[in-house]
């Protein structure tokens, strides 16, 4: 391997790093704001010029909390719980395409960490994989309402990874293709997949709420009934660590949503724009595109967290595996027969 | 049973149609809703810099009031601290001397008079037991503080600020 | 160096595995084991089959042992709840595992070592060539696992759901 590719890589992954910590710092500033605006109040705004400064002054207090780990407790698990949500959450950012190739010093750069052949079963692993830190930490606890905080974590995610793995399937129909690139590259300009798979990606978005935790499906952490859910023991800088898990999921799905579905870093008159800006800058605009998009899915999610209330548990489950699924398998045939008569034609 | 009052309504209760059962547009109504209300007229008052007119019979912090010619009028009876539910209120009687006519209008007074407004539930029983109109609560919110100790409020918080008319 | 990473990865297999066996509470044996099955993960990888090794991640790591923890939770076994086996029991597993140990014996002594597999087609792990080979070659053995998948999701329900005559 060569000196430059190792440093292209390095730089790629130290940004993407540096973006989604901000982001989903950010976001916890957002969260409020958005929620003080639905409501007719203002949110935070003390620290800094219109609350600026608010997530640095969230972390400080995080990190001089007193952590408190229960004695009756197996520590290593409880350390581990918050550990891996934060790892897991980060790892998908690897194979989401942040823009086409750029050409700097007569090389092609790809503004993606790694395009691997199964990118989206990637994703999805690693989103399967996110319950395991939600589940330790909660058991670890040793308190019931932890526990059964973690033991809906893991039917919730089980159940819905089911009908978001099939409305995958209905898009992999459409397009050919299990890599993230090609999918991104095969929507170009305004050749959306949302245009040809609306089911699914109404599907693919409600199961997407429902694996980051995020209200209406925020049954692991519902206050009213379990206290806080699997991090009711957490304090200090592990609580901290859960929720920013939370928000780096929120950010995950909102970038893979806009890459399935939503043209990623694709946009109306991306070649004009292209050929006007040249081949440096132009993806860096496309970059910039896809990151608004991802705004936009994050506003989504806290708009819907402000106005919808939380599932009953029952509702929940019959919801996924009632409604969603069925209704999965349904697009799955209905994007099957479309396809053979169009390629009959 | 019959029923005491008319006003008991029984609900019919349809079955739901299948648009009301997908949800979905009755989650975009909603979702419409709260959107509008991000244009709304922020209701917030930035607290330290605005303060919001009090209602009429507001009860605030306490103080101790005096009569037109600047001197206390608390007598020490001890009826508030009587009728306090909070127990909040204690004081020390004494006797006024010659020449502090100025100074108290009876001839007993108050010579500390406490209250712990951790205990005290703002409830206005004191005011309305005072036969000497000495209490009010009709100051301020109680400030937040640190200790416990900060919020036994002697007579240096309580007792009104002379009248300026008798100072020159 | 391939091989010596293969050495390694596969160290690392046993030893987990050999947690799993070893460890007291149910809990940490569940998660050794799903190290266990992370490490198969790496050893498909090395063997350039990505699709395996990512069904291998969500399907083993992802799912079923979400649902092993999820069971073990709910029963709450604790380290002293377990109790002691009766003797009858211990001689069972006494004469269970000197038979294993027989057959690892006498397989070890029928065992040579055979030439590292060289793969044909480097790319045979991919899910485009895979996805060929299972609905051409081996269409009527995908499908009929199929089948018996659905066969037992089907049994699964019918034994979950309380019998109708009787209620
Ligand atoms: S307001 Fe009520 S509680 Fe407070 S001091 Fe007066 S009587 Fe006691
Ligand atoms: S405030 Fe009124 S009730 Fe209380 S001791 Fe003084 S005179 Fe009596």
């Amino acid at each position: 391997m060569e000196l430059a590719f190792i440093i292209e890589k390095f730089a790629l992954i130290l940004v993407i790093f540096v973006i989604s910590l901000t982001i989903a710092a950010y976001s916890t500033l957002a969260e409020r704001k958005i929620a003080g605006f639905l409501q007719d109040r203002v949110g935070p705004n003390r620290a800094g010029p219109g609350g600026m400064f608010q997530p640095l002054a969230d972390g400080l207090k995080m990190f001089f909390k007193e952590e408190i780990i229960p004695t009756e407790s197996s520590t290593a698990l409880f350390i581990l719980g918050p550990s891996l949500a934060l790892f897991t959450s980060f790892l998908g950012s690897a194979v989401i395409p942040w823009g086409q190739d750029v050409e700097i010093a007569g090389r092609m750069v790809s503004l993606q960490i790694t395009d691997i052949n199964v990118g989206m079963l990637y994703i999805f692993g690693v989103v399967s994989l996110g319950v395991y830190g939600i589940m330790i930490g909660g058991w670890a606890s040793n308190n019931k309402f932890s526990l059964m905080g973690a033991v809906r974590a893991a039917s919730q995610n089980i159940s819905y990874e089911i009908p978001m793995g099939l409305s995958i399937i209905a898009l992999l129909m459409s397009t050919n293709t299990l890599s993230m690139k090609e999918i991104a590259e095969q929507q170009h300009g305004i050749n959306w997949n949302i245009f040809y798979q609306p089911l699914g990606f109404l599907i693919f978005l409600v199961c997407s709420f429902a694996e980051t935790n995020r209200t209406p499906f925020d049954l692991p952490e519902c206050e009213t009934e379990l206290v806080g859910g699997y991090h009711t023991e957490y304090s200090g800088f592990k609580m901290g660590a859960y929720m920013f898990a939370e928000y780096l999921n929120m950010f995950l799905a909102s970038a893979v949503m806009s890459t399935l579905y939503f043209g990623g870093y694709n946009y109306p008159g991306m070649d004009w724009v292209n050929e006007m800006a040249g081949s440096v800058i132009g993806p860096f605009i496309g970059m910039g595109v896809l990151i608004l998009k991802i705004f936009a899915f994050i506003f989504l999610f806290m708009w819907v967290r402000w106005t919808v209330p939380r599932f009953r548990y029952d509702q929940l489950m019959n919801l996924g595996w009632k409604i969603l699924i069925p209704l999965a398998i349904a697009n799955i045939v209905i994007t099957g027969i479309v396809i053979t008569i169009f390629e009959k034609l | 049973m019959e029923p005491l009052s008319n006003r008991k309504k029984v609900l019919e209760q349809k079955p739901m149609n299948f648009w009301e059962r997908l949800y979905l547009p009755a989650i975009f109504q909603g979702m419409i809703i709260t959107f509008r209300h991000m244009f709304k007229k922020k209701e917030t008052v930035f607290y330290p810099e605005f303060q919001r007119e009090f209602s009429e019979n507001w009860r605030g912090m306490h103080s101790l009031k005096r009569d037109e010619e600047g001197r206390e009028r608390c007598t020490a009876c001890g009826l508030c601290a009587l009728s306090c539910p909070a127990e909040a209120i204690t004081m020390i009687a004494a006797e006024r001397q010659k020449g502090e006519e100025a100074l108290y209008r009876e001839e007993k007074y108050a010579a500390v008079y406490e209250i712990n407004m951790l205990r005290c539930i703002f409830c206005g029983l004191c005011e309305e037991a005072c036969p000497k109109e000495a209490i009010y609560l009709d100051g301020p919110i109680v400030p937040a503080d640190y200790l416990r100790k900060d919020f036994i409020y002697g007579k240096d918080k309580l007792v009104e600020e002379p009248l300026k008319l008798q100072q020159d | 160096m391939s091989i010596s990473l293969f050495y390694f990865v596969a160290f690392l297999t046993i030893f987990f595995a050999l947690l799993v066996i070893f460890s007291k509470n149910p809990v940490h044996s569940v998660l050794y084991l799903i190290v266990t099955f992370f490490t198969f993960t790496l050893h498909y990888i090395m063997l350039n089959a990505q699709f395996l090794a990512i069904v291998n991640f969500i399907v083993y790591m992802g799912a079923i042992m979400v649902l092993f923890l999820f069971v073990l939770m709910l029963l709450n076994l604790n380290e002293g709840s377990i109790g002691s086996k009766s003797n009858l029991l211990k001689m069972v597993g006494v004469i269970a595992g000197m038979c294993l140990i027989i057959t690892l014996v006498g397989s070890l002594r029928a065992l040579d070592t055979s030439d590292p597999l060289v793969l044909q087609t480097q790319d045979l792990g991919l899910v485009k060539n895979l996805g060929k080979v299972l609905f051409s070659k081996f269409l009527l053995p995908f499908e009929i696992s199929s089948i018996l998948l659905l066969s037992a999701m089907i049994g699964a329900v019918l034994l979950a759901k309380k019998d109708i005559k009787q209620v």
